[in-house]
């Protein structure tokens, strides 16, 4: 995989991740580019398509476009699953995932990715082990306890929250 | 409470999150920003200390701040810091930061290398990951001399943590992907193949990826690979839906590490081994099988994970290309997922076909479907997948369904995407050239195109289509009719006119007969359209008018008067100005007789490789062309891929305009206006099939010009006889010496020395070669005291050779005294490819007796070698799009001389292709690249000769783009040695 992009039904990027070295113009561009094309596809249209010499897997899911660009040889319905996976373990995170809880945490949601995916391939597929590390290290922060620890985020954005995932739900 | 709350909530970032999201405007969001980023960088100046959660809380801010799209200039220092705090969020921040906001300042490279290695040594598995995560995030070059070394040691070692090795895995791999010399190969690969085996399923996940990446570069090296990866795959295949627990995704098994198995092996050809190779087909099958059965679940996820997999195993079966069972079992499956009502699969079965398409044992089981694609094509409301379906219906085309695909192709172009016209234009045009049974056809079908999308059409498909004209008589007078037919539309496109105006121009004869279509007929309609056009169509169609008045006398008044006219005469375009005075004085001056000479019809156009089809691999990229280029499939569609059947003619006529290599040295008087996409032609000699000439074929305007100048002598002319020795036919000379393949061999990889002696006769050669062209010095010394009579050597081309190579001769001295040498210079052309070499028929009395001897010339298809030096990784990357099995010619043989490395390198150089150093691991092995340069085509060569001096034998090993040519040069090159 080349790079994994996430952005809002208004194409405002929420979540980037590269792995390959690009410039900063560069990435901007890219992103412009794709979050137009991706945006101006219709529901019903197939999720993968040719961009560039890159293939583009992508998927809504409520609000949220989750989109990955892998190579020629790569298999565009795993990654469909690797995106899908990727939603269930923030949805097993963070409990009923949103928007907002990617907005608000977004360290969390890297954290969570560079688990699941490292360099660009797959690095551990079951749920499991992806949020015992996570956890673990949530842990190992109780150990050494900072001033002020409770969630104080989610009070914040509590209001008007819409789920990203209501169970994973199908385009809508 | 759900689960985040054991995080580490960080107040002052979320209220900042939250001002942010409420700023009504995009002023608002950047005076909010400003503000903070003031704040911060007082904090990071102030002279208290900052502890250790502000710190992390303020680049955790800047990090949001320059995802939200802004720049940030400072912070760094302070991120570098928390890599080095022992509270293990301050140090995740900290990494974060870092890999989303590297920057190549060598000071902070160090001091994160630092931190890293700090890191890496704690053999704390969390802190260690964290490291791993940071170096595979940023993967630079820095990193990479730093830790390259490290990390095998970390991924082999018998007690780093599971989840310490799965990133350990994947970072060496983008290590190795940035700066593969970097990692140093040795004792740990062998350990690294048997993580396949491992216990822990994600270990074996991430490992493969890295392996394969590896085997990619060193398929040699890792070929035990292989059988673990059958037997790992084989387990996870047949095993219940429960077995794997949490690898277990929808009721499929481990489905990403099965993509991934599947993967690594198409890095390499069928297992070898009789029971790796049964054990991998019931897997197949297995799978295929299982395809079949009802899904265990209604859910997208289920089928989509099942699909990946059946799809990848597809993809195996296809690369294999061995088993016609399996294949035709492939293409019955995809040929289900063409009517499923999900697009995504519709989509990728289409995708997937086109590949299957190529192969000999399912291209007729994917012709089946036919209707289904057209239909496809016609129905499809997804642009993208309408674009797979013309992919398919390109890649299915032969000779029996070409002119119902093209129909139908033509059709879909009239309400067509505007994205992917110009690519539909340009598979028609490749199609109906080349599989054009009558020539009427294919030119309806390129006025048709012109027609319906003329905006699309590219120069290469109109400049094509003049090149047949020209050299086919037959459609010559259909095609004028034609042409004149479409001008009559009262809006016809520009490229319309350009193609009419230079068809009347040279062919408007074949038609003047008939009152409807008469010379002044012909002129008025060109003309009607004149003043609409471009300057370049304009240009082009006064040429057309000064043929006109050679062609037809009786308009020489009229359009002496157009070109008189102040309008062109003065016209502030030059070349328009230039054209017009010139033409004018052309036809004033100039008898009849001058003006037939100058303005005769054009020679037809030498034999070269459809432009198009570059454009088109261009276009798409390497393999988009398989289809054309595919010949096993249908040998006899070869020749029409070059287009035209070279007649005898084109071989020795020299082009007028054909500046193929640079040699003319006068540019023409007239600059033509070069044409735009003169330079894009290149293509990569290397891509699959016949290499695309690399320099545009004449274009139409250019022609025209160039025959107002004096034809430029070719520097072949200048040497060759005028007359050369008329070459006797086969019949005449006798069948080659026995020894003549001994002889000939020698002089493979040399180019100097004593090619034949007997008592009478010593010939001695010298030649040299230079891209597609060479010069041979022959010298014929008598070793009698006594004159030869009637010596005469000539050059004989059997079978096809003649269109494949030219040979020019220059006559010698009929007599030669005894004890004398005469010399002769021998000139050659290589037009194409070719096999045999010619034979070099020596005749002459002596003593009244006749003697007659038949050699073989040294002139072997390597002697048009053109070295190449490549990197290691562009050589791997060339070999393995050479994958192809007819691609490659191997032969395993005894040495028959000593094993001598510097003699075998002087060999190799001596064969043509340049050695490449540092590219096989094993230093014994020659590794060699050269591209052959014939004037129709270039074939990209890549050898390598492994010697194995206990064994005394050597493996050589040849890809080549072209089938004979792998062969041919395998056969060559093994008697070497």
């Amino acid at each position: 995989m080349q790079f994994m992009l996430l952005f809002s039904r208004q194409g405002k990027l929420r979540l980037q991740k590269w792995y390959v070295p690009l410039s900063d113009k560069e990435k901007k561009k890219i992103t412009r580019e794709l979050v137009q094309t991706v945006l101006a596809r219709k529901p019903k249209m197939c999720s993968f398509l040719e961009w560039r010499d890159l293939k583009i897997v992508y998927k809504r899911y409520a609000s949220l476009y989750f989109c990955c660009a892998i190579e020629d040889q790569d298999n565009e319905l795993i990654t469909l699953e690797i995106i899908h996976r990727y939603v269930e373990l923030l949805d097993k995170y963070f409990g009923s995932v949103c928007e907002l809880d990617i907005i608000f945490n977004f360290e969390k949601a890297y954290f969570i990715l560079d688990e699941f995916l490292l360099g660009g391939e797959v690095q551990e597929t079951s749920k499991k082990n992806v949020l015992k590390a996570i956890e673990q290290a949530d842990l190992l922060q109780e150990l050494f306890p900072c001033l002020k620890r409770p969630c104080v985020a989610r009070e914040l954005y509590v209001r008007g929250r819409c789920q990203v995932s209501t169970h994973y739900c199908e385009r809508t | 409470m759900p689960a985040v709350s054991k995080g580490d909530g960080m107040r002052g970032l979320a209220v900042f999150i939250s001002d942010i999201r409420n700023c009504k405007s995009k002023e608002a969001e950047i005076k909010r920003i400003n503000k903070e980023l003031a704040n911060i960088r007082s904090k990071f100046k102030g002279d208290k200390a900052l502890d250790g959660y502000s710190k992390k809380k303020y680049v955790c801010k800047l990090l949001f701040i320059f995802l939200l799209g802004h720049d940030i200039d400072f912070g760094h220092m302070e991120a570098v810091n928390l890599l080095s705090s022992n509270k293990y969020t301050e140090k995740q921040i900290g990494y974060l930061f870092i890999s989303v906001l590297v920057n190549s300042n060598s000071e902070l490279i160090r001091l994160i290398n630092n931190a890293i290695k700090n890191d890496l040594a704690s053999r704390n598995p969390t802190f260690m990951c964290l490291a791993l995560h940071c170096i595979a995030n940023v993967g630079s070059r820095e990193m990479g001399e730093a830790f390259a070394a490290d990390i095998p040691r970390i991924l082999v070692a018998g007690d780093s943590m599971d989840s310490v090795k799965q990133s350990a895995a994947l970072c060496l791999l983008r290590l190795y992907k940035a700066s593969p010399d970097l990692v140093p190969m040795g004792e740990w690969t062998a350990r690294v193949v048997h993580l396949l085996n491992d216990q822990h399923m994600g270990v074996v996940t991430a490992a493969v990826s890295l392996i394969t990446c590896l085997c990619k570069k060193n398929p040699d090296d890792f070929k035990t690979c292989i059988s673990l990866a059958v037997s790992r795959l084989s387990r996870i295949v047949s095993s219940a839906s429960t077995d794997l627990q949490d690898y277990t995704y929808y009721f499929v098994p481990a489905p990403w590490l099965s993509v991934k198995l599947l993967r690594l092996l198409q890095c390499y050809p069928p297992p070898e081994d009789a029971a790796v190779k049964g054990r991998l087909v019931e897997c197949l099958e297995t799978v295929l099988n299982k395809a079949q059965e009802p899904p265990k679940s209604k859910k997208v996820q289920h089928s989509n994970a099942k699909n990946a997999i059946l799809f990848e195993t597809i993809s195996l079966i296809i690369h294999y290309d061995s088993e016609p069972n399996l294949l035709v079992r492939a293409c019955n499956q995809l040929g289900q997922f063409l009517q499923h009502r999900e697009t995504n699969l519709r989509y990728l079965a289409l995708e997937s076909m086109c590949t299957l398409a190529s192969s000999e044992f399912s291209h007729e089981a994917v012709k089946t479907h036919i209707d289904t694609v057209i239909n496809a094509l016609k129905t499809e409301r997804d642009v993208s997948v309408r674009q797979r379906a013309a992919d398919l219906l390109y890649a299915m085309c032969d000779r029996s369904n070409a002119k119902q695909i093209v129909s139908e192709m033509l059709r879909y172009l009239e309400t067509a995407d505007y994205a992917i016209r110009e690519e539909i234009v340009l598979k028609v045009a490749i199609l109906a050239e080349k599989y054009a049974v009558d020539y009427s056809w294919y030119v309806d079908t390129i006025l048709n195109l012109i027609r319906i999308a003329g905006d699309y059409v590219s120069e290469e498909v109109w400049y094509r289509v003049l090149q047949i004209v020209t050299n086919r008589d037959d459609v010559q007078g259909y095609a004028a009719k034609t042409v004149f037919e479409a001008l009559q539309a009262p809006a016809c496109h520009e490229n319309m006119v350009k193609v009419g105006g230079y068809i009347l121009g040279e062919f408007g004869n074949l038609i003047a007969g008939d009152p409807r279509s008469s010379p002044p007929v012909q002129f008025s309609l060109l003309h009607s359209k004149f003043h609409l056009c471009s300057v370049a169509t304009r240009a082009l169609l006064l040429s057309t008018y000064i043929k006109f008045i050679n062609l037809f006398p009786e308009t020489k008044a009229t359009i002496q008067g157009v070109l008189r006219a102040g309008s062109q005469l003065r016209n502030a375009d030059v070349e328009l100005q230039q054209r017009a005075v010139e033409y004018l004085t052309l036809s004033s001056v100039a008898s009849t007789d001058v003006l037939a000479t100058v303005l005769e019809e054009m020679p037809p156009f030498p034999e070269r490789e459809s432009s198009i089809l570059a454009k088109l691999k261009r276009k798409k990229g390497p393999g988009a062309g398989s289809a054309l280029d595919d010949g096993r499939r249908d040998p006899s569609s070869n020749d029409i891929n070059g287009g035209v059947e070279p007649t005898p003619s084109t071989v020795s006529t020299p082009s007028p305009s054909a500046d193929l290599l640079g040699l003319r040295a006068a540019p023409p008087p007239v600059a033509p206006q070069a044409p735009s996409g003169a330079g894009n032609l290149l293509v990569d000699v290397f891509s699959d099939g016949p290499a695309a000439q690399p320099s545009l074929g004449p274009t139409p305007e250019e022609a025209f010009l160039s025959e107002l100048e004096p034809t430029p002598e070719s520097p072949m002319a200048l040497l060759a006889d005028p007359a050369p020795a008329a070459d006797p036919g086969p019949e005449d000379i006798g069948p080659p010496i026995p020894e003549a393949d001994e002889l000939l061999n020698k002089f493979v990889c040399k180019n100097n020395g004593v090619l034949f002696e007997n008592q009478l006769l010593q010939i001695g050669v010298k030649s040299e070669f230079r891209q597609n062209l060479g010069r041979m010095y022959l010298f014929y010394g008598n070793k009698t005291s006594v004159q030869f009579q009637s010596f005469s050597p000539s050059v004989v081309h059997p079978g096809d050779l003649q269109t494949q190579l030219a040979v020019q001769t220059k006559r010698v001295a009929a007599q030669v005294d005894g004890g004398a040498q005469v010399q002769q210079v021998l000139n050659i052309e290589c037009l194409r490819d070719f096999l045999m070499p010619p034979l070099l028929s020596v005749r002459f009395r002596y003593g009244g007796a006749p003697q007659s001897l038949t050699l073989k010339l040294p002139v072997t298809i390597n002697k048009f070698f053109q070295p190449t030096e490549m990197a290691a990784q562009d050589f791997f990357q060339r070999w393995k799009q050479l994958s192809l099995p007819q691609q490659e010619a191997q032969k395993i043989f005894k040495a028959n001389h000593p094993m001598d490395a510097e003699v075998t390198k002087a060999k190799l150089l001596g064969f043509g292709s340049a050695l490449l150093d540092n590219v096989d691991p094993n230093p014994e092995n020659f590794v060699g690249a050269g591209i052959i340069q014939t004037k129709a085509l270039q074939v990209g060569c890549l050898l390598r000769l492994e010697p194995n001096a206990q064994a005394q034998m050597y493996r050589l090993t040849l890809r080549t783009s072209k089938e004979p040519v792998s062969r041919h040069l395998c056969e060559l090159l093994a008697q070497q040695f």
